[in-house]
């Protein structure tokens, strides 16, 4: 058992390490370097060239790339081209920002779409669940950002319950954000739980179909008793997957909607520095971002195994 | 029924059906799949015929006449330019729709090849291999969009070029997976005893096999890479201005989605119906096939 964790790190690090070859590279391939990002477009060649030499930009790209890793390992982030301070200080209190909206909003959205997804599961083909269904194939397919900005048609502007932009700065403290916190929680609970509860359904109809549930029925089980502890547990656990994998989107699908209502996180932070080729800033967020993504994989496939017992015999990988 | 048959009919049971006739069939029974099926195809309507068929020029700019409201001259009424909604809106999905459909046909064709290759090859090279593609598909999709095209820049045969790359990248997975079902079977194994080349083998003998499931992961793909390509249209990396486009038409439309909500919602509309009619015809297409489809989050 111990093997099988230790094996689930080893690759997850190994993961990490080619993302950090693929970042590196890509980032090496946009158009110009980080010597005229930093001085802009009229810099002097000669200019140019002194940067590159105090920033160590002419040496080949493999050892930049192993100098790269092994600041990062050391927790050295680098420093910002465009904002000329440390990557470390920018990415900072946007993180905190974009981690509170994202818990706040995976906090809600478990519950929810797990209690839709089991009204839904149970009533199925009745009205509870085409409705709660139809509502969950909208939120799910469509982009994140028709999403967002329906809801603030609706919850902005024709209620006026809340702001539809964001005005703050990134360092304010919480207790600010909190008004302006809430349409961009509503929209990622409602994609989130757009998500989730398909699955939860489709599951919780599986498990009411089983024999197991049968048998529980046969012996004359109440249905509420066969409900909370009998079916729900077994539906819950293929659903720790896909909320692991609905995190994972959220990663990336919390830019968008940060972008929609200019919320000062970390995917806004993503969106300036690509568009301004900030590259120590793109490389910096792009690792820490799919680090995430891997660790939250990575303890959703241990919780997985943990809980199941039955795949724990090694695949013979 | 008469007991007694002419050799030349053949009885009901054994009229044999072709597998695309009998797909269809199924299909034909799913409302929602002919509905969706219906979407799709007036939208490739109108995406080929409407600057032909349109009220007004898409690009006609009138600062008089701007943020009005739906009249008869104008359908959706004007934007805060003064242009047309309407023609705007059914214009706006040409880019979109040329660029995504023919970037999805490079996505499902390289990697479904690619898929059914290492599946098929299996050992050190398929280990390696998929190392490379689950460490590509953890790096968050925006991000890796964002990157390419920043990268390889925003003209519009690059663009098919590139989305048909990165998300061709989940179609591996998906072929490999089905093919590893496949690759110990006999025929497989008779077929390799036969001698027969390898590239002889993957053509021939597996990609019928698991033809179904990459159509399948095709038309999921297309609904991605609609939203993948309008996302970043919307965040301004995306098809150049003047051109009407969704994303940025949504983007742009933004600030007027007080006063006049239809410069938002008519784009908003257009690209909703289209997505909406995708999902419908990929999930009604999979139970035609008789597929077990799980939804995953989108790549």
């Amino acid at each position: 058992m111990i093997t099988l964790i230790a094996r689930r790190f080893a690759l997850a690090l190994v993961t990490i390490f080619i993302i950090s070859f693929i970042v590196f590279f890509g980032v090496e391939a946009l158009p110009g370097d980080a010597a005229t990002a930093y001085l802009g477009q009229f810099a002097t060649p000669e200019s140019l060239n002194a940067l590159r030499e105090k920033f160590g930009l002419n040496a080949p790209p493999l050892v930049r790339y192993v100098n790269w890793l092994g600041d990062l390992v050391k927790g050295d982030l680098g420093d910002s081209l465009s904002r000329k301070e440390s990557v470390a200080e920018l990415i900072g209190n946007r993180f905190r920002n974009t981690v509170v909206l994202s818990i706040a909003a995976a906090l809600f959205a478990v519950p929810i779409a797990i209690l839709l997804g089991v009204i839904a599961g149970l009533t199925r083909d009745k009205w509870p669940d085409i409705i709660i269904s139809l509502v969950a194939i909208i939120g799910m397919t469509l982009p994140g950002f028709v999403n967002a900005t329906v809801l603030v048609y609706f919850f902005a502007i024709k209620l006026n319950w809340f702001p539809a932009v964001t005005l703050i700065a990134s360092d304010a403290p919480v207790s600010k954000l909190l008004p302006n916190i809430v349409l961009p929680i509503i929209t990622l609970t409602f994609i989130m739980v757009a998500h989730i509860l398909r699955l939860v359904r489709t599951n919780m109809i599986d498990v009411m179909m089983s024999e197991y549930v049968q048998m529980a029925r046969l012996k004359g089980v109440s249905a509420i008793r066969i409900v909370f502890s009998h079916a729900l547990p077994s539906a819950m656990l293929p659903t720790i997957n896909i909320v692991a994998l609905t995190i994972g989107w959220l990663v990336g699908g919390v830019a968008i909607v940060e972008a929609v209502f200019n919320y000062p996180g970390i995917g806004t932070l993503m969106l300036r520095a690509i568009s301004d080729k900030d590259f120590p800033l793109i490389q910096a967020i792009a690792i820490i971002l799919s680090s995430i993504f891997i660790g939250i994989n990575l303890v959703a496939d241990l919780l997985t195994l943990m809980l199941n017992p039955r795949l724990r015999t090694a695949r013979g990988h | 029924m008469p007991v007694a048959t002419t050799s030349t009919e053949q009885p009901e049971l054994f009229k044999r059906r072709s597998p695309i006739a009998e797909t269809w069939e199924n299909l034909r029974r799913s409302w929602s799949g002919m509905l969706g099926i219906t979407l799709i195809v007036i939208h490739l309507i109108i995406a080929l015929t409407s600057p032909f068929l349109i009220p007004q020029d898409p690009l006609e700019m009138n600062s008089k006449i701007s943020n009005q409201a739906p009249s008869y001259e104008h359908l959706l009424g004007t934007d805060k330019l003064g242009r047309d909604v309407f023609s705007r809106s059914m214009v706006g999905g040409r880019v979109t729709i040329v660029v995504t459909i023919l970037a999805t046909m490079i996505a499902v064709s390289w990697g479904g090849l690619a898929g059914i290759l290492f599946g098929f090859l299996g050992g050190r090279a398929d280990e390696v291999f998929m190392r490379i593609v689950d460490a590509f598909l953890s790096i968050p999709w925006l991000l890796i969009l964002l990157l390419i095209v920043s990268i390889m820049g925003t003209e519009m045969w690059v663009q098919i070029l590139t989305f048909g790359f990165t998300y061709g990248v989940s179609t591996i997975r998906i072929a490999r997976a089905a093919t590893l079902d496949h690759v110990t079977s006999d025929f497989i194994l008779a077929a390799r005893a036969r001698g027969e080349h390898k590239k002889t083998i993957v053509l021939k003998e597996l990609l019928p096999i698991v033809l179904d499931v990459i159509l399948v992961d095709g038309a999921m793909n297309w609904s991605w890479m609609l939203l993948g390509f309008t996302s970043l249209s919307f965040l301004g990396f995306g098809v150049a201005p003047p051109t009407p486009d969704w994303g940025s038409m949504i983007a742009k439309s933004r600030e007027t989605l007080a006063i006049q909500p239809w410069t938002v919602f008519g784009p908003v509309i257009m690209l909703s119906t289209l997505i909406i009619g995708i999902n419908l015809f990929a999930d009604a297409f999979a139970k035609a096939l008789g597929l077990d489809r799980s939804q995953g989050a989108p790549v």
